[in-house]
């Protein structure tokens, strides 16, 4: 196993180069220029041509290429072009709220839809059942900011109970911060909640119909045991992949969150990034962006054996 | 009150504790502004937001108050009796945020950086004979003609307004941002608790010592009633509206239009328009490939293109927008008519009848369209039917706008990649005069984007920088708006100013073409 895990690890390697390759010339390829977005839409040829010196874009592609990578290399991801700041203490003070966000997501996705599924599945063909499916196909095809501001018209600017926007540190106390991020975890989890409870019901029925559970139902287990010893534990290898693929998703979701709710996580750092043509910080984010991607599905993959005894590495 | 009533309100009552979210200081203003701010050097960059930040941590020279008048700010100023020498006098008591005095040396640091970007700097300074320090406090500047410009492009409110800055740092190389954030203004920029993107933080600057007189535009005594101010980066219009509703700001730049009806009514707020000199619209065309490298084509797209329904389209309150044909500005001091029936209404019979006299033969007219910018974003949709209508062949390329900056840089045919019309926004005070409009630039591939070539206007621009007397010059801002039409080298397409939103309670705003952040009191 731990082999395994190793060798894993060490496959992100020329994945990471890979992207790193992709990001870069992508970056360069597309339209924008940095030196036109920091001076303004007024400046002269000269005073861009010295902002691109300084900031050495009017190198050749390849060699900036070079030189970036043996910063990379180093640990130095380089410094921003917009704010002169190191890319690393920028991503830093973001970390916080996107993590914050998408942990407290992944919890309460988790708490509600797998609980919500199983009982789907419990009452088949019930009213409860059909509830909880009509729920779920309005959680999935309502957008994020949608659900988002309707929270925040209902709870925050009406009944007054939580902040409209921004983030609390952890370090001010775990009241403000929960405060803080109640309604973004909410709207966020929506989607998530949706598509676990009905990944959760149908595996768990796939399983119901199962020889398996047909002899332990023949050889006199109670319903409740028969349910939950046998049908959810092996429904869970499904949920483990559907609870893996959304948390990687839910870096496209955060970006949107955290627009909605003002909290200055990662996603609205790449946006502005991308918009300010800033390429170490873009590069550095997409970088860090593919490797929690390489880390869920490892995470993921690992989850497996302790579901399913029977699947080793 | 039973046992468990108490205990779950006693319960109840240390969760909300626990839960309220630690309120602000006392004794601080919480802002939003437009957009957030990314470029720190003031000195650098022309963007709105980097000129506001400059205005919280720099200070002028000179300053223009409410009724558009030259007043002294960091310096008094004498001019020689031939009009060609001007000796600066800098106030007693003027402290960079490090501690270190502000000193003439200084001064001349900021001009000489100042000048190498800015357009009234880059027209003036070859004319600059000699600049010297005579003392700590007082500098010289000779010119080789007289004129009284230098004077206007000190006290230039927008575009690169001239801030000054210790020597150490304005002698940083051109193209390289300066990254310390140190300025003789009214705040001082909080270092520490400055986040990209999230926050900037600005604290009182208590060893600034203001003018005497009181505040009036951007002139006057600067003073800071509160310790601190913190500038709030949004990103998303309705949030900071919402934010405003439920008190979690004090004041918003810009309330969006569309959500202007979202805060009327409502007694806690107040609605107002801080920045009566408005924002100027307009477009220009590219000279240098089909079709408006023809000039009876651009005459025939400005007659097809009318303002009215386009800004309908945009802003859609009357309140906030007017139509105007003003080259430099209506309500602005050089404000003409002439050629207005060629770009307020459309006029699509008169255009279809020039573009079969010019024989357009259907050649594409691309618009780019900056899909980011709240007071534009919409028009290029509405340009692009009006010139359908009158038989051009149109698309529309939407996209942000740093995308449209490089694009627009692009000086090939629409099929590589080139453009026929983009559209954008100047401040008033940006376009007000021929020296410092770059809307009047027609110097062929040095122009801005849009090349135009007109010599005659280019010839005009000239003789405005060296003539003095106020008449001649306002005749030949008069010709130079005339031929800008004449010639479609840039059309102006209506006139609109901003909403701002304060809670009640919030008092002192000044009325100024900047949002600035000082006078301002809380009940």
């Amino acid at each position: 196993m731990l082999r395994y895990v190793l060798q894993r690890i060490v496959a992100t390697i020329p994945v990471m180069g890979v992207v790193a390759v992709l990001v870069f010339v992508l970056l360069r390829l597309s339209t924008g220029d940095p030196a036109v977005i920091m001076a303004g839409d007024a400046a002269s040829e000269a005073q861009l041509e010295a902002i691109r010196r300084h900031m050495g874009l009017d190198q050749p592609i390849v060699v900036q290429f070079f030189i970036w990578l043996g910063q990379v290399a180093t640990g130095d991801f380089g410094t921003s072009l917009h704010y002169g700041m190191p890319v690393t203490q920028i991503i830093g003070g973001r970390v916080g709220p996107s993590l914050s966000l998408a942990l407290l997501t992944i919890a309460l996705s988790i708490a509600v839809a797998v609980p919500l599924g199983a009982l789907a599945a419990w009452a088949h063909g019930s009213i409860l059942d059909r509830l909880v499916m009509s729920f779920s196909v309005l959680g999935f095809s309502t957008p994020i900011f949608v659900t988002g501001y309707v929270f925040v018209f209902l709870l925050a600017v009406k009944a007054g109970w939580f902040p409209i926007q921004g983030y609390r540190p952890l370090a001010n106390g775990v009241g403000p911060w929960l405060t803080a991020l109640v309604l973004p975890t909410v709207s966020l989890s929506t989607i998530y909640i949706a598509l676990i409870a009905r990944i959760t019901r149908s595996s768990i029925l796939e399983v119901m119909g199962e020889d398996f559970i047909r002899t332990a139902r023949s050889k006199g287990v109670a319903e409740v045991q028969v349910f939950m010893r046998h049908a959810l534990r092996n429904a869970a290898v499904p949920i483990t992949t559907i609870i893996g693929i959304g948390a990687a998703f839910m870096i496209s979701g955060v970006v949107v969150t955290e627009s909605v709710f003002n909290i200055p996580g990662l996603g609205r750092l790449v946006v502005e990034a991308v918009l300010a043509r800033d390429y170490p910080l873009i590069q550095a984010l997409i970088l860090l962006f593919s490797f929690v991607y390489i880390l869920i599905n490892l995470i993921v993959d690992l989850l497996y054996t302790v579901f399913d005894p029977r699947i080793r590495y | 009150m039973t046992r468990p009533f108490r205990t779950t309100l006693a319960t109840a009552t240390a969760v909300a504790a626990l839960m309220a979210s630690v309120p602000a200081h006392a004794d601080t203003l919480q802002i939003v502004m437009q957009s957030r701010v990314s470029v720190l050097d003031a000195t650098l960059s022309t963007s709105h937001q980097t000129r506001n930040h400059g205005y919280m941590i720099h200070d002028t020279l000179l300053a223009i108050d409410a009724d558009g008048e030259l007043r002294p700010q960091m310096a008094e100023w004498e001019v020689s009796e031939d009009g060609t020498a001007f000796t600066f006098t800098l106030r007693e008591g003027l402290t960079f945020h490090d501690g270190a005095p502000v000193t003439a040396e200084d001064a001349i640091a900021s001009i000489k950086r100042w000048a190498q970007s800015d357009r009234m700097g880059r027209a003036l300074m070859p004319r600059v004979t000699d600049m010297r320090a005579e003392d700590d406090r007082t500098f010289v500047i000779e010119l080789d003609f007289a004129t009284d410009l230098i004077l206007s492009a000190f006290a230039k409110q927008s575009g690169l307004p001239l801030f000054v800055l210790p020597a150490r740092l304005a002698d940083t190389e051109a193209g390289t941002a300066i990254t310390e954030q140190v300025g003789a203004g009214p705040f001082r920029f909080n270092a520490e608790l400055f986040e990209p993107g999230v926050r900037v933080v600005y604290d009182r600057f208590e060893d600034y010592i203001p003018r005497d007189e009181p505040a009036s535009g951007l002139a006057g005594g600067k003073v800071v009633n509160f310790d601190r101010v913190e500038r709030i980066e949004m990103a998303d219009e309705l949030t900071m509206v919402n934010s405003l509703l439920a008190g979690e700001i004090d004041y918003l730049e810009t309330i969006p239009f569309d959500l202007v009806p979202m805060v009327e009514g409502n007694p806690d707020l107040i609605i107002e328009i801080h920045d009566t000199t408005g924002f100027q619209s307009l477009y220009r065309f590219n000279q240098l490939n089909a079709p408006f490298d023809n000039a009876t084509i651009r005459r025939a797209a400005m007659y097809a293109l009318g303002q009215e329904p386009a800004l309908q389209a945009q802003i859609g309150n009357p309140d906030f927008f007017q139509t105007c044909a003003a080259v430099f500005g209506c309500g602005m001091p050089y404000e003409f008519d002439t050629h207005a029936e060629m770009v307020i209404e459309p006029n699509p019979e008169r255009a279809a009848e020039l573009l079969e006299e010019a024989g357009y033969d259907g050649a594409p007219v691309v618009i780019l369209q900056a899909t980011d910018i709240p007071m534009i974003q919409s028009i290029p949709v509405v340009m692009a039917q009006q010139l359908r209508a009158a038989g051009f062949n149109v698309e529309v390329q939407a996209m942000d706008f740093m995308t449209l900056l490089s694009r627009r840089s692009n000086r090939g045919p629409v099929e590589e990649g080139g453009w026929s019309i983009f559209l954008t926004t100047w401040h008033n005070v940006e376009v007000q005069d021929p020296i410092r409009s770059f809307t009047v630039t027609a110097n062929g591939p040095d122009a801005w984007a849009g090349w135009p070539d007109v010599p005659e206007l280019v010839e005009l621009v000239d003789t405005y920088l060296v003539t003095g007397d106020p008449d001649e010059r306002h005749e030949l801002a008069r010709q130079i708006h005339d031929i800008t039409l004449e010639q479609g080298v840039s059309v102006p397409f209506g006139q609109v100013v901003r909403p701002t939103g304060r809670r009640a309670g919030i008092d002192g705003i000044l009325e100024a073409p900047v949002p600035v952040f000082w006078n301002i009191t809380r009940d």
